[in-house]
């Protein structure tokens, strides 16, 4: 294979390098490139669940965050069918819930939401689901809206790969799948899950929430009040959640 | 004089928020009657919806009376937007879709804190409750949305500003929220 050092790929026309074991996504972050996305997150494992960051890698469809990079590629990412294909998929995740942002507490830190303003989403276009899942709350600090959960698996990866816990899993085949807490009695309070993990933290959306801090970042500062999705490195200030640099 | 833009408005399983946001659009309202003329809509005393260039959709569908006069808008206006939260998934109410209407009513008519003379509504005069509520695209065509708990009044502006210039409707990312 060729010279290691001279890796590159082409992203809509730009040329960029990459290192040996990188993904598509690993390799666009490092050159500031956005890729929309909803289950992966540096540090963890990919996952490719959610296929927003579905890329055309030499006129074929592949998951960016899974995909090798290899020498020569070219990508297609900023493009309206792709931005179409990622809105479809982001009107499903919503649909497929109750995704009533006007009174979740995440609305404005969420990045499923931010994700669809990136993508122009006004609409939902498919029949709601209206899904009916049991909501946990017995856990002292934690809480648990299940209808809002996109089974992105962060917070299960989290819990294995960084906290060093195994508090959540996925069971359920199909429409049916959904999110477990691996207590005896299935129970977030019966678990060693604490506010500190990152599987508490790391949730994109408004399925796993701290009790009793909703609404505390004014409308304008909120997350996603200050900052574009396709903004890099905005992870930490993702997981920093309701207390921002600037107060 | 060019002929005026027919506008008709309505408020189905809605809150009347989304036509407050419209009405702040403040003094602009001036301007905006010298294109626009209201047919059937909570701001005019029209009760029949004639037949309108533009139908304003507040609020989803939750009993059978939402879904006669929506057919009715659909059937009268060339144009149908989806306003607000409600109208475009259900919003908020939606909530009540994860119980039954039975639960809801015995809740509120005979079970509820402060019930006197417990009874549940049963004239004919009332429209039934629907099982659940719904967005308005899965029983008419919508031709566009407009989201927002409620949309901000610049984007009521945005919209209809687009359409009286015979443009696409769009909205910028600053006034787009589902919020």
């Amino acid at each position: 294979m060729s010279n290691s050092t001279n890796n590159s790929i082409t992203i809509d026309g730009r040329e960029i390098p990459f290192e040996e074991g990188q993904t598509i996504m690993d390799a666009a972050r490092a050159a500031d490139i956005y890729i929309p996305h909803l289950c992966h997150r540096p540090g963890l494992k990919p996952h490719g669940s959610c296929k927003l960051c579905t890329v055309d890698v030499n006129g074929r469809a592949a998951s960016s965050c899974t995909l090798p990079a290899a020498n020569g590629q070219e990508i297609a990412n900023n493009t309206p069918e792709l931005k179409e294909v990622r809105k479809n998929i982001t009107q499903m995740l919503f649909v497929e819930g109750n995704h009533f942002c006007p009174s979740c507490e995440k609305t404005g830190d969420c990045t499923l939401q931010a994700v669809a303003y990136h993508l122009d989403m006004l609409d939902g276009h498919f029949p709601q689901f209206y899904p009916k899942r049991k909501v946990d709350a017995s856990h002292k600090s934690i809480f648990l809206d299940r209808d809002r959960c996109i089974l992105c698996e962060l917070c299960v990866r989290a819990s294995r790969e960084v906290d060093g816990k195994d508090v959540f899993a996925i069971t359920g085949r199909g429409m049916d799948a959904h999110l477990i807490v691996n207590s005896e009695s299935g129970k977030l309070g019966d678990s060693d899950i604490s506010t500190d993990d990152l599987a508490a933290q790391i949730c994109p959306v408004g399925a796993i929430m701290i009790k009793e801090h909703g609404y505390e970042v004014p409308i304008g500062r909120r997350t996603f009040d200050l900052h574009s999705i396709a903004e890099p490195g905005l992870e930490p200030v993702i997981l920093r959640k309701g207390k921002h640099a600037d107060e | 004089m060019s002929k005026k833009i027919r506008v008709a408005t309505t408020s189905l399983a809605g809150c009347f928020g989304c036509h407050m946001s419209f009405l702040d659009i403040d003094e602009r309202i001036v301007e905006l009657l010298e294109h626009v003329e209201f047919n059937r809509s909570p701001i005019t005393d029209i009760k029949q919806c004639g037949p309108c260039d533009i139908g304003l959709i507040e609020g989803g569908l939750c009993n059978a009376d939402n879904v006669h006069v929506l057919r009715e808008f659909r059937e009268n206006c060339n144009i149908i937007i989806a306003v607000g939260a409600c109208a475009i998934n259900g919003g908020v109410p939606a909530m009540r879709n994860n119980f039954t209407v039975k639960e809801c009513l015995e809740e509120a008519y005979l079970n509820g804190i402060g019930v006197e003379n417990p009874m549940i509504p049963n004239d004919v005069e009332l429209p039934l409750l629907l099982s659940k509520v719904h967005p308005i695209h899965e029983v008419v065509h919508v031709d566009y949305y407009l989201p927002g708990c409620p949309p901000p009044a610049d984007a009521f502006m945005k919209v209809l500003t687009d359409l009286l210039e015979g443009k696409e409707p769009s909205l910028p990312k600053e006034i787009l929220h589902y919020d």
